[in-house]
């Protein structure tokens, strides 16, 4: 393969330009493409014919801004994507909305950058959206930070007003755990200090935008330790892969891996590809790979590869940080969905801590609910158990976004797993729960006379669980379903499995034989009856208790009583 | 390869992996160009020599004759499940660009690729389109929903990030899927070159003109160039501050003739 000695050692660095609307980002952007000739002459007449047109001086920020709205209105809606090179190395610069408004463009530009440049109008100063970018930022992961502090004309150059916004950004991020990466003054619509240092201010000792650029570092590919989320698992010919792309760490030939959930063991023996001179022995982070193992286990997308020794967390609970892009209000118990690397599933917000006020960083009490463009500390539970991490251990499976509907309404970041409280319940699928007592023994205790239960050791049971159907007093069909009164939950049982726990709200009768909490058969046979029982039940008291039994429910169904005694155990 | 390359390329397979595990009936619009045939080149990494969708050609009857021959020899010699569509009705009527350039895309591209979606029920169509080709491009998601009319609300995208890409919609909407979105004319050909991907010779000079774009052949003008070699190409595209769809006539109908075409469904 030809490599160009020249480009071999170049690296392309991605860059977000940041600020409150109107500080000037899309002109530090524009003018730093004119002045280094790195916009197309055809582009620059067209802006020319459209400033002459609307009678305006020649627009920089419209080198960027290319919706006809955005040039009308003289502001960016959405986020643009720009190459640029210097002599030292390329940039994708991430011009982003400024606009309140537009707070999720500015995510979705921001989110995979490597470095941010936080623009600030000198005569204007630090305002909310400046500090609101900042703490954005932090959350998204981007910790290499740089201030420009724009339209020094403004205050006259003056070195006191540059002194005082860098000062303030710099105790803003050190309270958020990050360090001011460098500051520079600018005057981008003159292109003072843009691609040549300004006679206007000669107090200035450090670099021109263009230097600074060049001064950020570019971020290592991530080595926090072999994470590598199935996409799919292909057999489009005699060969089964395991395709995903690596977010962190490496894996090569022989390497023992685990597969979660379910801690599947096995060992890579293959990296495949397509054309012969792409097969190769390691790959690491940001490569899409396709792995062939010993073992044939059951995979699907969503599960977690990583080395035996650093698995990753499997929970359904955490507590985590999230920024709130919604128009509707965040809200405990609803339901969102969460989609974490490539897993998919049902989340609720259990508890909302407190919220962040980006301003001032102060914790803020929670009204109940958040906001759009809103921080907050919330817990959430998962229908499932996903593989998961700490944000801060590793970043690509330590971040989730929410989803109402159809729509993505927020994003996250893990903040801690706690140890999952004890379940009293039977069955759970997320923070479904129902009491079960279905596979507790009952025989008659001869000497006492008297009807004595014994429980079995392993009362939990989780989606795609075997049950017990056979016991030696009880004998359940291979289908059926649970419906727990107590509880208003319903378990699918199928084939001896669970296939399902839902609510009653979410659960339909399905003509399978009905099983109480207890194991008593219950005598609904149509969609009617159903419906007749669960209102019954849930109207009980204490006094119709009896009448009820007797009306719907049938104890000899699946059960009966053995005579049994010390030496009854199951 | 470089580096950057090779992360273009890792992120595109991902991209086109994403789409295939998330989305129903899945097509690649192959436009016969650099930019799409780099796309099948990227389809066959992902899925490890196999192509698991169909190939669909919008076919204005206008098209560079050459490109139609190349479109039949290549997709027979890899094997590709091909689907050629046509706004028939509309070139019965007479559709021409005469008729007005804006017009005769509209129907001829617009519209008869909004007839084959609807007919196949794609949910996914995935699209060669980058960045760096022209503004409104520029904004452009990976992954993209068209609504009712194939309507691209611009001023309204959903938010993108950390590679969780729009994968539920309402029935009757479709994703444009863009895998190469962060590449540019440049990487395409430096990609072209390493990888040795066969590309239709209309690029290359001959009588010292040559196609940077291709397109229809009355709405498609050639540029002065001697190169004659991918090679050359990539010399001559590093000297140039001339935009690659200048000779794309459609869009200097007006300055904002590609939002406006696209808002409506246009690739
Ligand atoms: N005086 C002065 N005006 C500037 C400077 N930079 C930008 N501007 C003006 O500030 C306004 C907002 O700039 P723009 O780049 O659109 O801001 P954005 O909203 O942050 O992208 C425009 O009218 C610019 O001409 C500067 O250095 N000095």
């Amino acid at each position: 393969m030809t490599e160009n000695a020249n480009d071999l050692g170049r690296n392309t660095l991605k860059l977000v330009v940041v600020g409150h609307v109107d500080h000037g980002k899309s002109t530090v952007i524009g003018r730093l493409l004119y002045d280094t000739d790195s916009v197309n002459q055809g582009l620059v007449e067209k802006v020319r014919a459209i400033s002459a047109e609307t009678g305006q001086p020649f627009e920089f920020a419209f080198l960027l801004d290319a919706f006809e709205e955005e040039r009308k209105q003289g502001i960016t809606i959405d986020t643009t994507q720009l190459r640029f090179k210097t002599k030292a190395r390329d940039y994708v610069i991430i011009d982003a909305p400024g606009h309140k408004e537009f707070l999720k463009n500015m995510i979705s530009g921001a989110s995979d950058a490597e470095a941010a440049f936080l623009v600030v109008d000198a005569g204007r100063g630090v305002e909310e959206q400046s500090r609101r970018h900042a703490h954005t930022l932090s959350l998204l992961g981007v910790e290499q930070i740089a201030l420009i502090v724009n339209k020094m004309d403004l205050v006259s150059y003056d070195e006191k007003v540059y002194n005082q916004i860098t000062k303030g950004i710099q105790d803003y991020l050190l309270s958020l755990g990050l360090r001011l990466t460098l500051s520079i003054p600018l005057a981008a619509l003159l292109g003072d200090n843009v691609a040549s240092p300004s006679k206007n201010f000669p107090w200035h000792k450090g670099p021109t935008l263009l230097e600074a650029l060049d001064a950020l570092t570019k971020e290592a590919a991530d080595d926090s330790g072999l994470r590598l989320p199935l996409q799919d698992v292909y057999k489009f010919d005699d060969r089964r892969i395991l395709a995903g792309r690596i977010e962190s760490g490496q894996v090569k030939v022989g390497d023992r891996i685990v597969i979660n959930p379910g801690h599947k063991l096995t060992t890579v023996v293959s990296l495949a590809a397509w054309l012969e001179r792409d097969i190769k022995e390691a790959a690491k982070a940001g490569e899409s790979v396709g792995l062939i193992v010993e073992d044939e286990y059951y995979n699907r997308r969503g599960e977690v590869i990583s080395l035996v020794e650093s698995p990753p967390i499997v929970s359904d609970r955490f507590k985590a940080s999230i920024f709130w892009m919604g128009k509707k209000p965040l809200i405990p118990k609803r339901r969102y969905k969460l989609k974490l690397a490539t897993s998919e599933t049902e989340a609720e917000i259990t508890e909302i801590n407190h919220l962040i006020d980006s301003d001032t960083l102060a914790e803020k009490p929670s009204p109940g609910q958040v906001g759009l463009n809103e921080v907050a500390a919330v817990e959430i539970a998962l229908n499932r158990p996903i593989p998961l991490d700490l944000f801060v251990n590793h970043k690509a499976t330590g971040r989730f976004v929410l989803q109402d509907g159809y729509d993505v309404v927020g994003g996250g970041i893990v903040a801690s797993v706690e140890e999952r409280p004890p379940v009293h319940a039977g069955f759970a699928k997320g923070v479904i729960t129902a009491r079960c007592e279905l596979f507790e023994e009952y025989f008659y205790h001869l000497s006492e006379s008297m009807v004595n239960k014994i429980k079995p050791p392993k009362p939990h049971y989780a989606v795609g669980d075997k049950v017990p159907l056979r016991g030696r007093s009880f004998l359940y069909p291979d289908s059926f379903d649970i419906v727990v009164f107590r509880d208003l939950v319903a378990i699918k049982i199928r084939q001896g499995e669970v296939a399902d726990i839902v609510t009653f709200n979410d659960y339909a009768y399905a003509g399978l034989p009905l099983i109480n909490g207890r194991g008593f058969g219950v005598l609904v046979h149509s969609e009617a009856e159903w419906l007749k029982a669960q209102e019954e039940f849930a109207a009980m008291t204490p006094e119709n208790e009896g009448v009820l039994a007797g009306r719907w429910l049938d104890f000899n169904a699946y059960r009966h009583i053995p005579i049994g005694g010390d030496d009854f155990s199951v | 390869m470089t580096s950057h390359l090779k992360a273009l390329e890792a992120y595109s397979v991902f991209i086109l992996r994403e789409a295939y595990a998330k989305l129903g009936r899945l097509g690649l619009l192959w436009s016969i160009g650099k930019d799409s045939t780099v796309l099948l080149w990227l389809a066959k990494k992902a899925f490890f020599g196999h192509c698991p969708f169909p190939f669909i050609h919008v076919d204005t009857n206008f098209k560079i004759p050459e490109m139609i021959a190349y479109r039949d020899k290549t997709a027979r010699e890899l094997g590709l499940e091909m689907i050629v569509h046509q706004n028939v009705k509309a070139l019965e009527e007479g559709m021409n660009p005469q008729m007005g350039r804006l017009t005769c895309c509209k129907a001829l591209k617009t519209e008869a690729l909004s007839q084959l979606t609807a007919k196949y029920g794609f949910e996914g169509l995935i699209v060669g389109v980058r960045r760096d080709e022209e503004g409104s491009r520029s904004k452009e998601r990976i992954f993209s929903e068209r609504g009712e009319a194939d309507f691209w609300d611009y001023a309204n995208q959903p938010p993108e990030l950390w590679g969780q890409f729009k994968t539920d919609f309402p029935k009757g909407h479709h994703i444009r899927v863009h895998p190469l979105l962060q590449w540019n004319e440049i990487d395409i050909w430096r990609y072209i070159e390493e990888e040795r991907v066969p590309v239709i010779d209309l690029y290359f000079s001959k009588n010292g003109y040559r196609y940077r774009s291709l397109g229809c052949e009355p709405c498609t003008g050639k540029i002065k160039s001697e190169a004659l070699t991918v090679r050359e190409i990539i010399n001559e595209l590093e000297n140039t501050t001339v935009s690659e769809r200048a000779g794309r006539a459609q869009d200097q109908e007006d300055a904002y003739a590609m939002q406006k075409l696209r808002r409506d469904g246009y690739m």
